[in-house]
């Protein structure tokens, strides 16, 4: 699992980080999509990967090993709102910028112009 | 203990979070608005003044020591979020809330009104930067980093036009990008110590496997190219003078605080993780070298700019630059001297924004055409707008024109400008350099100097010549080259804010000893942070002093 995990990881930063230096907007926020996604899931996986442990206490059981890391699970919850709203907002300036300059080039001007 | 004093150090944040949701209820009230913004600047300064009182153990009954807690939700520390108040946070906080209120009614003039999310956006940025001078946790430090981010693009945007669009397209994109590096770097830290409070990574980072420990340094070296892209070094900073020369002059001002945070996060977390692990921390010979190349980058850059926004935003990053060699060179007795450079830089390129604003539009209102906006004169007669060389006889035909009080006080306050920017005497620029160059020709007494010692001295004051030739380039074609001119309307609530950072600046030199004190006891605090760490572990919760206290009657 580990190793599924860490290629699904590596191919959407890879594929992030080259959307990212692309000269479109579009591919821009495309890039960090992704890359916020697979930030999401790198957090996830610093709580180590666990199958069938719940993250709350049940009982008197204070066993650690019994249960998952809910802390992750907080900070992946909280990174995703925080880069979703982030994410709308470029969009806005992005919009903005391609109304305002005519062309979706990050630089707000066609190459050789 | 007071009871509601307890709760002080929470208030720099809920004030402007009050304030700012409750600005978004009344957009159509501007009267109002207003009202309640320049209130929840008031209680910021004042919260910020108690906090610094309580902080040099003026009242040991509250806290002792120079540290103050506040668990939110009264979840004990390692556990639930803290608000940690030492020194350096409170005088960051008051530094803040003072830049912010000159912000704030220089932009009453007329940039408030450009939009009416203004002020919601302007308090939720004063938010983000006190919440995270005053966090106790890396996590909560990214919430609120992201928390002034994300309205500082807001803020960016507001006035619009393309300029502005462009400039915020780019400087989003980095931003977005430096967020995911810190959660990354976040994340790894969590993963190796299982802990994300500030208080408790030293002892954690002190025990870790050797396998583990280089794992945690990689989190923690992300962790620092986040911060160090906020804070503007050389080579992660293109973005930053474009932005802040292109947003409107009260958030230029402000943005002059935000690098600033990240100065302030590579001297916190370091310094924490230098006490558990020297090798971890990120203040290091390599902080050094990259203020060697951004203060080079920014000599050029101020050298080049066209603009005097740009020129401000320059001298901005070669701040950030002096403060990174400074503090790169892990000699102690540095740190307060750079705290007060740090101070004084922040007011001075505050101000300087402020005023770049007025010039701007004293420019655009007797400036008709284009054609006007020439390139910089160069350094000959014509540049001077001399026709032929001066015959020395003739001096009499030209007795001068009578300057207006208003070109007079855009004069002065662009010389103290210039003045606290270049680091030239009497003002406090110079006490800062002075102050870091005396230091530093101490220690190095013993043995001769080393050679960086040297290079600092040196991109010392090569930094500071080639800010006067620039400055006085671009002040020769602000005051004195365009011809026709009208004379600008100065008004008081615009003049005022810009003379008042400058007075700040003023009462930083004359105080100078005071509060040279107070920021050698916050460096002394900032580098062995055992109380810092012992306070905050041993916090208690409130609950159970009230239910003491129940229960003793």
């Amino acid at each position: 699992m580990e190793a599924i995990v860490a290629a699904a990881i590596g191919v959407l930063t890879a594929s992030g980080v080259w959307l990212l230096l692309r000269p479109r907007t579009f591919q821009v926020i495309m890039g960090l999509a992704l890359l916020s996604y697979a930030v999401n899931l790198f957090i996830f996986g610093m709580g180590r990967l666990v199958m069938d442990r719940p993250p709350i206490i049940k009982g008197d059981a204070i066993d650690p090993a019994l249960y998952a890391d809910p802390v992750p699970q907080a900070l992946v919850l909280t990174a995703i709102v925080i880069s979703f709203a982030t994410t709308a907002l470029f969009l806005v300036a992005l919009l903005a910028a391609r109304g305002l300059t005519g062309t979706d080039h990050v630089d707000g001007k066609e190459p050789g112009q | 203990m007071s009871p509601w004093l307890q709760h002080l150090p929470v208030v720099p944040i809920v004030a402007p979070l009050l304030a700012g949701a409750l600005c978004l209820l009344i957009l159509d009230r501007s009267r109002a608005r207003i009202v309640l913004a320049l209130l929840s600047l008031m209680v910021q300064i004042c919260a910020a003044a108690t906090l610094l009182y309580l902080t040099t153990d003026a009242m040991p009954a509250i806290w002792t020591e120079g540290v103050g807690t506040y668990s939110i939700g009264d979840w004990p520390a390692p556990f639930g979020i803290v608000l940690v108040v030492d020194r350096l946070s409170a005088i960051m906080l008051l530094l803040t809330s003072l830049v912010g209120s000159a912000a704030l009614v220089y932009s009453l003039a007329h940039w408030d009104r450009v939009a009416p999310g203004f002020h919601s956006l302007f308090q939720f940025l004063l938010m983000g930067i006190n919440g995270a001078f005053l966090t106790g946790d890396l996590f909560n430090f990214f919430v609120f980093f992201e928390v002034l981010l994300a309205s500082s693009y807001g803020l960016l945007l507001h006035g619009s036009g393309s300029v502005r669009v462009k400039s915020g397209v780019h400087y989003i994109v980095v931003n977005l990008t430096a967020s995911l590096l810190f959660l990354i770097g976040v994340s790894m830290i969590y993963g190796m110590t299982g802990t994300l409070s500030m208080a408790q990574l030293p002892q954690l980072v002190a025990r870790l496997d050797p396998d583990d420990r280089a794992i945690f340094q990689s989190g923690a070296a992300i962790l620092g190219v986040a911060f160090l892209i906020k804070a503007g070094i050389w080579p992660l900073n293109f973005w930053l003078p474009t932005a802040y020369a292109a947003s409107s002059a009260p958030v230029a001002a402000a943005f002059s605080l935000m690098t600033k945070v990240g100065v302030y996060a590579v001297l916190r977390v370091g310094t924490l993780l230098a006490s558990g692990d020297v090798r971890s921390s990120f203040i290091d010979i390599g902080l050094f070298y990259g203020g060697i190349a951004t203060i080079a980058y920014a000599t050029i850059g101020m050298l080049s700019a066209q603009q005097l926004g740009r020129l401000i935003a320059y001298s901005v990053i070669g701040s950030s630059g002096m403060l990174f060699m400074t503090l790169g060179l892990g000699i102690e007795a540095l740190t307060a001297p750079a705290l007060y450079y740090l101070l004084s830089s922040v007011l001075a390129t505050g101000a300087f924004f402020l005023l770049n604003g007025m010039t701007d539009r004293a420019r655009m209102l007797s400036v008709s055409t284009p054609a006007d906006i020439a390139p910089l004169p160069d350094v000959t007669y014509q540049g001077f707008g001399v026709r032929e060389s001066p015959d020395p006889h003739s001096v009499e035909d030209e007795i001068g024109i009578a300057v207006p009080a208003a070109m007079a006080f855009l004069g002065l306050a662009f010389v103290c400008c210039v003045l606290l920017v270049a680091g030239l005497p009497p003002l406090s620029g110079f006490i800062g350099k002075f102050a870091i160059l005396h230091v530093l020709v101490n220690t190095g007494g013993d043995g001769g100097m080393s050679w960086n010692v040297w290079a600092l001295i040196i991109a010392v004051l090569v930094m500071g010549l080639a800010g006067v030739i620039a400055l006085s380039r671009i002040g020769m074609r602000l005051f004195w080259t365009v011809t026709g001119r009208t004379t600008p309307r100065l008004r008081l609530i615009e003049a005022g804010p810009v003379a008042f950072l400058l007075a700040l600046c003023i009462g930083l030199t004359v105080g100078g000893r005071p509060i040279m004190t107070y920021l050698d006891s916050a460096a002394r605090s900032l580098h062995s942070p055992e109380t810092y760490i012992r306070v905050v572990m041993s916090a208690q919760t409130r609950g159970d002093d009230g239910q003491a206290q129940e229960a003793a009657p």
